[in-house]
């Protein structure tokens, strides 16, 4: 059955989303954003007496992940902006993720208070002292409820070992180590060791003259922890495997499509750059973002995608107008939804685009609070690519392409999705039951 | 500029040639495709002088510009249409010559005063011999903290192996002969070093073969003056900064 989706509307953040992420058990639900801020999102637990809260997400916690900083060497500033946010799977009460920015990592420990210690013998209610000749019986202190407080607390913070603007971090699926990769090399950390880490992919040519192609996105295959993919600027995807070398530059699987001599031109190139790569839940599979298309790969065939969805093929005859603008360098994300059974990813004009896998049916749909009612199911939209614009239909020339939709995120269980779009987040539910 | 390129830029594969009749390889040859081309071309450019202009940056954008940028190249090479530059300076016969980077960027004195590179035919730029080796002037790097991008907008100075769009018509007043195509004639073949943008380092001549760029590198003539000497110790300096930390 096709799901009808629902709006939630959520406050608009004071700045610009950049990354967007559900945790491993979806209930939590983190937004990095320009600001170098954080702020996490909890879903309400189900309330009979009020049945619309169901499901509602509601800030949880705030902090300020990173801030600007300044490289005096190169006289650069450092951007504080949050690349991305990858949670660790829960172990304890607490919950732990990690944010990066442009050249540090960071573990970030969000922890509850809703007791405190009441009636301590060397100091009174409110910290002070105690004089000790004044005390003259002891006491066991008492823990009594207090309001719920949410502490974010940085725990690690992995500094100084890219060169290069971080563009993705991948948590191991043995939980102890964790990936961080920039334009030209991949680390691999301990998350427990700040102070070191280890190369593993670096593909700094000796002569920086010769440098073509740049490392776009990296990630652990989710249960084989000696397995990642990175991919690159030239459309290519290497998988390797860490146990076969200690410096990973030889790959073990090598993905490209062979080119379509057909439609070659200048810009082909560039958008065959990809600029996400997602496993699979099973692992079976992996997900690339190109430009214009979403590519689904088997990893036992490394010679061609097995499908291919187009999200906004319309484009491909405006891409010198693209790429004047520099749109054609806008980064789109990916996502899969919990049983992989679906992908979802943003296009312009705050559309997004779900594709169906099993059903082969794909549909756009728009974030924005004007054109749809909160709890109202959103209506598919339409883009009209020549001839007659029929009623509801948008022509390809009235797009907004200020209004880009590259994070979005699927909770890893239920159809819930979470949009980012500019600065507003858009939750999405699946109504049919 | 959109509806220029509304139906996209194409080429044709290189072993399509004889066998295509009109059609591609006639598209290919139209001054329109031509224009198109130069037009793609000079954009690029200027994206990737702006992009050096910002906080720093970004290297994925900088290179799929500079591959693009490469690919223009190539085919214009192959098409025959890559042509070589006459000198800026008045008074001397113009010779067929690739010239590497700037040479908009320097003075009429600096100008006089080289050797000029031996004639080059077209297209074959693995032949290239740098007779010039192009340097920017002491003005155009105040110090080695400073950006090696800032734009310095000085008169005099035209050191600098990037140009804003600024700049070039700056130049251009300053032209004692030659008409304004001419200048744009320039624009077209004395392109920026690419590899210079990547490396931040001039005085490599242009070059589509990257064998040819590493025999250039190491048949490198001293610059001509001894002014220019100290500059490019600075300007070492200074690529040091930005590409080896």
């Amino acid at each position: 059955m096709q799901p009808l989706w629902s709006q939630q509307a959520v406050p608009r953040a004071a700045d610009i989303i950049s990354t967007v992420e559900f945790n491993h058990s979806g209930d939590l639900l983190a937004t990095g954003d320009k600001g170098g801020r954080v702020v996490i999102f909890q879903r309400e637990q189900e309330n009979k007496s009020r049945p619309h809260s169901r499901g509602e997400y509601n800030v949880y916690s705030t902090f300020q992940s990173h801030e600007p900083e300044f490289d005096y060497l190169k006289s650069l500033e450092i951007e504080e902006k949050i690349n991305k946010i990858r949670w660790l799977p829960q172990q304890n009460a607490a919950h732990f993720l990690l944010s990066t920015n442009d050249k540090t990592i960071k573990l970030w420990k969000i922890s509850e208070r809703d007791k405190r210690a009441e009636g301590y013998n060397l100091k009174d209610e409110d910290g002070r002292l105690r004089d000790p000749f004044r005390i003259t019986a002891l006491r066991v202190p008492i823990l009594k409820p207090m309001d719920l407080m949410v502490e974010a607390s940085p725990r690690r913070i992995f500094a100084n070992a890219h060169t290069y603007h971080i563009n993705s971090i991948s948590v191991n699926s043995d939980h102890e180590t964790y990936l961080s990769a920039d334009d030209l090399r991949i680390n691999l950390w301990h998350l427990e060791i700040t102070d070191r880490s280890f190369n593993i992919v670096d593909i700094k040519p000796a002569n920086m003259e010769e440098l073509t192609e740049v490392i776009t996105a990296a990630e652990f295959h989710p249960h084989q922890c000696n397995v990642f993919v990175y991919s690159s600027s030239k459309g290519t995807i290497r998988l390797c495997d860490m146990r076969s070398s200690a410096l990973c530059d030889r790959h073990s699987k090598f993905f490209e499509e062979p080119e379509d001599p057909s439609s070659r031109s200048f810009f082909s190139e560039i958008i065959s750059s990809i600029s996400d790569v997602k496993f699979s839940h099973s692992g079976r599979y992996m997900m690339t973002r190109d430009y214009l298309s979403v590519k689904v790969w088997d990893l036992n065939m490394e010679s061609r995608p097995v499908e291919t969805h187009q999200v906004h093929e319309y484009l491909r005859s405006k891409l010198c107008s693209l790429y004047e603008n520099d749109c054609i360098f806008d980064k789109f994300e990916c996502c899969w939804s919990g049983s992989d059974s679906a992908i979802m990813t943003g296009s312009y004009n705050n559309f997004f685009r779900m594709f169906d896998r099993n059903a082969r049916r794909d549909v756009t749909l728009e974030a924005s609070r004007e054109n749809s009612k909160p709890r109202a199911s959103l209506k598919p939209r339409k883009v009209c690519t020549g001839g007659k614009r029929k009623k509801d239909e948008i022509s390809v020339d009235s797009l907004d392409f200020n209004k880009k939709i590259l994070h979005t995120a699927w909770h890893p269980a239920e159809n819930i999705i979470a949009v980012a779009a500019t600065n507003n987040l858009y939750i999405f539910q699946d109504k049919v039951n | 500029m959109g509806t220029m390129f509304a139906r996209g830029l194409k080429r044709k594969s290189p072993e399509d040639g004889e066998d295509m009749e009109g059609g591609l390889a006639g598209a290919r040859a139209t001054p329109s495709y031509s224009l198109q081309r130069q037009s793609l071309l000079d954009m690029s450019l200027v994206k990737l002088q702006l992009c050096h202009m910002l906080v720093e940056p970004n290297l994925c954008r900088s290179v799929l510009i500079a591959n693009t940028v490469r690919q223009i190249q190539e085919e214009m090479s192959q098409d025959g249409t890559w042509r070589v530059v006459a000198p800026q300076a008045a008074g001397r016969a113009p010779l067929d010559r690739l010239v590497s980077t700037d040479i908009l960027c320097r003075s009429a004195r600096e100008q006089e005063g080289e050797h000029p590179a031996p004639d080059v035919g077209d297209g074959h730029m693995a032949d290239l011999v740098p007779g010039l080796a192009v340097v920017p002037s002491a003005q155009a790097l105040r110090s080695p903290q400073s950006s090696l991008w800032e734009v310095d907008s000085s008169r005099e100075n035209r050191g600098g192996f990037q140009k804003s769009l600024d700049q070039i018509f700056e130049t251009l007043e300053n032209k004692t002969s030659g008409s304004v195509e001419e200048l744009f004639a320039d624009v077209d073949s004395s392109y920026y070093d690419l590899d210079a943008v990547l490396t931040g380092v001039v005085g490599s001549t242009p070059s589509a073969h990257a064998s040819g760029l590493q025999a250039f590198a190491s048949a490198a003539a001293p610059p001509p003056s001894s002014s220019c000497r100290s500059d490019l110790g600075e300007l070492d300096h200074a690529v040091e900064i930005l590409v080896e930390t």
